[in-house]
């Protein structure tokens, strides 16, 4: 996110462009081009080797240079990938856009209306279950993944679409930035004059706060989303049905089988990199939300 | 109010903390033979879970589905053993929601053992008449050489053999080594035709386990009180010693195993030989796609001429899990599942598994000459071998632990420090560390 702004800010102010002597800028402009080069790189060539090796017949995959083209195959993995054990694979991937579409969804109302009663409203116990919240973000997901099974087993709950689903829908990073936001975003001023204007609280927060929120709660759902989507250890530890893993963990199990099914390292690797596809989109068609709201903020 | 603050937030990452480790503690260690279990058949139809990461699996269960309308088997799947699918049994064994049956590997068995993950079937019926249908190694590591005990029943094997490449063999007037002496004679020359014997994988711990299980070696013993480690025995010495000389001398490639810079050196017939298990054969051939027709297997090259000596490397078994309520039918299905001819077809045919008994090694689909061997019946040599291993090779509690430490050692050896010796050195003082650190009686 900071990536975005940082440009932005300095491109508004061109007067200092012109104070700055012009060979230092020539130097720093050329040192942060070169960094940001070579992190660009650093970040992509791991993706153009898996687009590259998913494009390969299997003899080709061992005997060719890993970071170009040898025969275009991709269409027919694509094809036998699908095919492979009853199309599992394609369950896999609904499977992760359920947990992550819906989890992600679901989670970010959850902290949006939790940050904003924590912002906007006074009552007593507030600040302690907001540092309750707080200390949640610094526990990794992965460290409850076993309490967790063991609570759902007292539920006998494990190996359900619910042991993975529920768990996904707190995100205390998401109440914390939901907070920051409400408070420094949505004026108090106008919450009165929706009161005045004889709208309810929950009227109020749907139609006049969220609007004002869009940006936060953009940034929390795509946190949310890629946290889901990316969660393996929950699944891991949960699931044992088959039907019910998101591709991350199914595509961990076949990884696991290539010694003693070699066929299956091609799927893997064309399975991951279809599934990165889902969030690629996800970034690019919600990013424009970000840009919108900081702008909204800046007028402000 | 900032120190009350980062106060609670470390209380509660020592919460979290404590949580792990309470669940993570293993709970018995005993090694006596449990009581076996009360095996009387159940009333009206019985629901099984059987966790298993063989691949395709499920459609040899739906085979008995179909025939047992009153014992219905549920497949359930992960990543194999030590991928997480152990770690997950001891969690589900904690928590009390273990499946029926799991598979678990042959070098994994005593630590379930150990930490009273197993329920031993042997009053079940048919489970202890079936012990001769089993091939005799197999048996063993199933009893745990414990008496009216038994524990799971053997799936799979790896028996061992040499996969060479006869083309290249052929070409260069080498003759077939039959011998750990003539081996290494091969491996000079063909490393003045600009090849390897072989490669010395650092990872592959268990499958130099099979060397040594061949030269008649034992890492692990149990009296039944206190286990011995024997890492260092003069068995094991000797075939460190026998392998750091092709390491020192530069005969044997130092890849990677498993990875493509591994197949490659296959691919492009740079590595002559693989001793290896029997599934191997499916390795070599999709790892190696362009020698086709060129490769052969013979038995494994023997420490004294004549004798016909043969390791294993690999193999499972299919154990019915503590706090399962219906023993007697799941010791049924696994029974089933690991003996019956059709089950042991197909399980050869989806999952290219190597069947565990005696009668299994003829079944027709292991009879056929196969292609990428040049149509030589190759099962014939892993057969003979399957029935020439040793039967008293045991495994240890802490497989992982070992494996991992002596892989240490095997990596600086091929980095060019120490030597293979030196690291069954270490792993053999490790493992007692870690045996003792578990509570497990060892002996010093």
């Amino acid at each position: 996110m900071t990536a975005t702004l940082t440009p932005k800010t300095t491109a508004t102010k061109p007067e200092r462009t012109v104070s700055g002597a012009p060979k230092e800028k020539l130097a720093s402009r050329t040192a942060a081009m070169i960094i940001m080069g070579v992190s660009t790189l650093y970040f992509l060539v791991p993706i153009w080797w898996l687009f590259i090796s998913s494009t390969k017949s299997r003899s080709d995959f061992g005997s060719t240079a890993g970071l170009w083209f040898a025969d275009f195959n991709l269409f027919g993995n694509i094809k036998d990938l699908v095919e492979y054990n009853g199309g599992v694979y394609l369950r896999w991937m609904l499977n992760s856009v359920v947990y992550a579409g819906a989890g992600a969804l679901l989670g970010t109302l959850f902290a949006a209306m939790c940050g904003y009663a924590l912002a906007k409203y006074r009552f007593p116990g507030r600040e302690l279950i907001f540092n309750v919240v707080l200390g949640g973000v610094l526990v990794p997901a992965t460290a409850l993944a076993l309490p967790l099974f063991l609570i759902f087993s007292q539920f006998n709950a494990t190996n359900t679409f619910w042991s993975v689903f529920l768990p996904s829908l707190v995100s205390p990073f998401g109440v914390y930035l939901a907070r920051i936001f409400a408070a420094a975003s949505v004026p108090d001023e106008l919450l009165e004059a929706a009161r005045l204007d004889g709208a309810g609280e929950v009227r109020t927060f749907f139609s006049v706060s969220r609007k004002l929120m869009t940006p936060a709660l953009v940034t929390i759902f795509l946190f949310q989303f890629v946290a889901i989507w990316n969660n393996f250890f929950l699944p891991l530890i949960m699931l044992r049905d088959q039907n019910l893993f998101p591709v991350t963990l199914g595509l961990y199990t076949w990884n696991s089988q290539v010694n003693q099914i070699p066929e299956i390292r091609t799927f893997v690797i064309i399975g991951a990199f279809l599934s990165i596809i889902p969030l690629i989109i996800a970034f690019l068609s919600l990013q424009r939300f970000w840009r919108g709201g900081l702008g909204a903020g800046s007028v402000k | 109010m900032h120190i009350t603050h980062s106060k609670r937030i470390v209380a509660l990452g020592v919460l979290a903390a404590l949580t792990l480790t309470g669940c993570a503690a293993g709970s018995g260690t005993t090694t006596d033979g449990a009581a076996s279990v009360d095996c009387t058949p159940s009333e009206g139809k019985v629901d099984l879970t059987y966790t298993s990461w063989i691949p395709g699996i499920d459609k040899v269960v739906d085979i008995w589905n179909k025939k047992n309308p009153d014992i219905q088997v549920t497949v359930q799947t992960g990543p194999n053993g030590n991928g997480g699918t152990y770690k997950n049994f001891f969690n589900q064994l904690n928590a009390g929601n273990a499946p029926d049956l799991g598979q678990i590997e042959y070098d994994a068995l005593p630590n379930f053992r150990v930490q009273d993950g197993l329920t031993n079937i042997a009053s079940c019926a048919n489970v202890t008449e079936s012990k001769d249908k089993f091939i005799d190694w197999t048996w063993n590591q199933v009893t745990f050489n414990e008496d009216d005990s038994v524990y799971a029943i053997p799936q799979d094997t790896g028996p061992m053999a040499m996969y060479y490449r006869k083309d290249l063999f052929e070409k260069a007037g080498i003759p077939i080594p039959t011998t750990w002496d003539e081996y290494a004679a091969a491996a000079a020359q063909i490393r003045d035709e600009g090849g390897y014997i072989t490669n010395f994988p650092q990872n592959d711990v268990n499958w130099f386990a099979g060397l040594v299980w061949q030269a008649d070696g034992e890492w692990f013993t149990n009296d039944g009180a206190n286990w011995d480690v024997s890492l260092t025995s003069p068995e094991s010495e000797k075939v460190a010693d026998y392998w750091q000389d092709l390491i020192a001398g530069d005969l044997v490639s130092k890849v990677p195993a498993w990875t493509d810079e591994w197949n490659n050196a296959y691919n492009t017939g740079s590595d002559w030989t693989w001793i290896s298990a029997v599934w191997g054969a499916n390795s070599i051939s999709s790892g190696a796609p362009d020698t086709s027709g060129k490769w052969a297997v013979a038995p494994m090259p023997q420490w004294n001429a004549g004798e016909t000596a043969a390791g294993n490397w690999g193999g499972s078994s299919t154990a019915v899990l503590k706090g399962s309520a219906h023993p007697f039918e799941a010791a049924q299905f696994a029974l089933w599942l690991n003996t019956d001819d059709e089950a042991l077809t197909a399980l050869n045919t989806e999952a290219n598994l190597y069947p565990a008994t005696k009668d299994g090694l003829t079944l027709p689909v292991l009879a056929d000459g196969v292609e990428f061997y040049d149509n030589q019946k190759i099962y014939d040599v892993f057969a003979d071998a399957a029935n020439e291993t040793n039967p008293d090779f045991t495994w240890g509690p802490t497989m992982t632990q070992t494996y991992s430490d002596v892989a240490d050692g095997f990596g600086q050896v091929l980095g060019g420090t120490g030597t293979l010796g030196d690291a069954l050195e270490t792993g053999q003082t490790k493992t007692i560390a870690a045996l003792e650190a578990a509570a497990i009686p060892v002996n010093k």
